[in-house]
């Protein structure tokens, strides 16, 4: 997909606009360092420069990534309320042992740790939701784009521009739509109908969470489903045309087996995002009322670092959790990238 | 002239005619517009409103707010309603005091005159006005300057030392045969689907150990070696061809020029990709400042802006101008650079 970009490519115009930005601090720093470089190409020779240009990335990702990761696991095992793991007691498995300490595993309300089993259950509901719809939605939208239409480069941006918007804008922009006195609210009183408080009961609650989501992302999805469809050679569909064959029969049999692959893609990356939500959720009802809207990196985040006793190593072993099942979705995604380049 | 405009918007490109599943195309689209700027522009209306246009229910479109009048004799500017007379004639009248039902309004241009009408026989007179000072409060009493300020300064050096770090690792994994590339290649991809969320408590544990808690590095060095960073400019540079490179070396340029002076040059299109991404993560990111930042003065535009509308959940009016604040950056940038970013976004399918 990478190497699309040569073709597909921002125009010239566009080009200049962020080179010119970016340029003045960048030559200059680059200069500064001509000379200190060359200095240490002549010191190592240059068959071991390579190291000194791969060495900066490969620090930050061991020092913020993979050291972490170690730190994260040994977290897990450990109890107390100290930060730094020196200090730290041993407990083994207890954090584990508290997360699935359940009377039955269906029932959030009987276990230990409820608000993690109601962390779990909420973004299983959510995720499932959220996908369908929004890949669904995303389908559509990209079939509605790829139609010879005026103006196509304005609805496309039309339809990606929340993506943009961070996730903080997006809850504000719709919890003053759906508060008890908004836009919404009016519209239904307007119609006949009676006030609805949206963020107050649970079910709209998590409602209303699923369409934000979907309206913040769905753009991003329409964007390579639209880029797939348009990758479909024509004459496929110029030959269906002379045989006469139906709009529908033309979609079902050219049109979504060549689009497939992208669809799964899709699918599977909004899985992967889907499952790690929490910024507009966050912001936008809390994961209130109660836990009804509380998804798993939320209960990572509260228990870690909102609440008044901060358990890091609950915290740490739940995200373990969260990791393995991100693990797993990888993998799904992995196989389906393969099997994809065979194709 | 209508039917013009109609056949222009229904103008198809070649020749057939017009079938019912166009109409139903340009529905959707339409529909697609409302909702997709539609919140965005009520978030803007309402934000030019005053306190007491916002709690009226049902809300207009546009910021309404009641005309007033100074009149001689009294302190502060009354209200002016139009008043229906009981000949059937309406004035002009302010509204002086309210006594349950009854309203003793006097003439604006005459104060000694003072007539008692029932509170539905006078109506509200209303002008367009926007409330320039639900923007100009907040950003002087609530350091919203600090905290724009503080994201500017979080987005530039980030997408900066990301730009740096990941066209340098970029271009020696690309250019160079050396050992341990492809176990290097392999490490950087493996890191590619490991979120903050899951190691959000040890790497605010590194991030302490390095004393960044409560400074913007902290924010900004975490996030900058992005695996995706790496793959793309990587990607893009195995174009480049190595005879560039030979001639250069002929030429006795350094590794390092033959970087900067050469590759970063021919690879600026995915760089300059990157960069926006970079621009949008960090403008946008959100939960780990939340983390990081505890000190009100080092927030970032959305730490600052969540914590804000925690404090002040009834004052919806700065809320709402802040959030305003907020996007506007970012739709400036997209709306000079959408095609570049849309396109960009679809040919490496990646956010």
């Amino acid at each position: 997909m990478v190497t699309k970009i040569a073709k597909a490519g921002p125009s010239v115009e566009d080009e200049s606009r962020v080179e010119g930005l970016l340029q003045l601090p960048w030559n200059c720093s680059m200069r500064a360092l001509e000379l200190p470089m060359r200095a240490l190409q002549r010191l190592i020779g240059p068959h071991r420069m390579p190291y000194v240009f791969v060495l900066p990335n490969l620090l930050f990702f061991g020092t913020f990534v993979i050291i972490p990761l170690f730190i994260n696991f040994y977290y897990s095992f450990t109890g107390g309320t100290e930060l730094f793991p020196e200090v730290r007691p041993y407990v083994g498995t207890e954090q584990y042992e508290i997360l699935m300490d359940c009377e039955d595993h269906t029932d959030p309300f009987s276990c230990r740790e409820d608000r993690f089993w109601r962390g779990l259950y909420n973004t299983a509901f959510f995720v499932t939701f959220q996908v369908l719809a929004m890949v669904l939605i995303s389908l559509v939208t990209a079939l509605v784009l790829n139609r010879r239409i005026v103006a196509r480069g304005f609805f496309r941006s039309v339809f990606f521009y929340p993506v943009l918007l961070s996730p903080v804008v997006v809850a504000l922009i719709w919890k003053w739509i759906l508060q008890r006195e908004g836009l919404l609210n009016a519209l239904i009183t307007g119609s006949g109908g009676e006030k609805i408080l949206f963020l107050v009961e649970p079910g709209w609650a998590m409602f209303w969470v699923i369409c934000v989501s979907i309206w913040a992302h769905m753009g991003f999805y329409t964007l390579i489903l639209l880029a797939g469809l348009q990758s479909i050679p024509k004459d496929l569909y110029e030959a269906a045309e002379m045989d006469g064959t139906t709009r529908w029969r033309t979609f079902w049999r050219i049109t979504m087996p060549l689009l497939w692959p992208t669809m799964l893609v899709v699918l599977v990356l909004s899985l992967i995002k889907s499952v790690q939500t929490f910024d507009e959720v966050f912001v936008l009802t809390g994961g209130g009322p109660g836990t009804a809207t509380q998804l798993i990196v939320q209960y990572i985040y509260d228990t870690g670092f909102a609440s008044q006793v901060q358990n890091f190593g609950l915290a740490a072993a739940a995200s373990m959790i969260l990791g393995v099942i991100l693990l797993i979705l990888t993998l799904i995604q992995m196989r389906i990238g393969s099997g994809r380049a065979k194709m | 002239m209508f039917d013009k405009t109609l056949e222009f918007l229904l103008r198809r490109r070649g020749r057939r005619r017009l079938h019912v599943t166009d109409i139903l195309t340009y529905v959707y689209l339409a529909l697609g517009v409302l909702m997709m700027f539609g919140p965005v522009l009520w978030l803007v209306m309402s934000s030019f409103k005053t306190q007491a246009g916002l709690v009226e229910f049902p809300p207009r479109f546009f910021p309404y707010s009641q005309q007033q009048a100074e009149v001689e004799g009294y302190d502060k500017p009354l209200p002016l309603f139009e008043v229906a007379m009981p000949d059937g004639s309406t004035r002009v009248m302010a509204q002086a005091r309210r006594i349950g039902i009854i309203s003793q309004m006097v003439d604006p241009e005459n104060p000694s005159e003072k007539i008692r009408v029932r509170f539905e026989d006078r109506r509200p007179i209303r002008e367009l006005s926007f409330a320039w000072e639900n923007y100009v409060t907040p950003l002087q009493q609530f350091n919203f300057l600090r905290y724009l300020w503080n994201s500017v300064l979080v987005t530039t050096v980030a997408t900066f030392v990301t730009l740096v770090i990941n066209s340098m690792a970029a271009y020696g994994l690309s250019k160079y045969e050396f050992r341990g590339r492809t176990s290097i290649l392999i490490f950087i991809i493996g890191t590619l689907m490991i979120p903050i969320s899951v190691i959000l408590v040890p790497v605010y544990l590194v991030v302490t150990k390095l004393g960044m808690v409560n400074s913007l590095w902290g924010v900004i060095l975490p996030g900058a070696a992005t695996p995706t960073g790496v793959f793309l400019l990587r990607q893009y540079m195995l174009t480049i061809p190595d005879e560039l490179l030979d001639a250069a070396r002929m030429d006795r340029a350094s590794e390092w020029q033959i970087y900067w002076r050469i590759i970063v040059p021919l690879s600026l299109p995915a760089i300059a990709v990157l960069a926006i991404f970079s621009i949008m993560w960090r403008w946008n990111e959100f939960l780990w400042p939340l983390v990081v930042l505890t000190r009100t003065e080092v927030y970032t535009l959305q730490v600052g802006l969540n914590a804000f509308q925690g404090e002040l959940q009834v004052q919806w009016h700065y809320v709402l101008a802040m959030t305003v604040v907020t996007l506007l950056p970012i739709t400036f940038v997209f709306a000079f650079l959408q095609k570049f970013i849309t396109t960009g976004i679809a040919s490496t399918g990646m956010k």
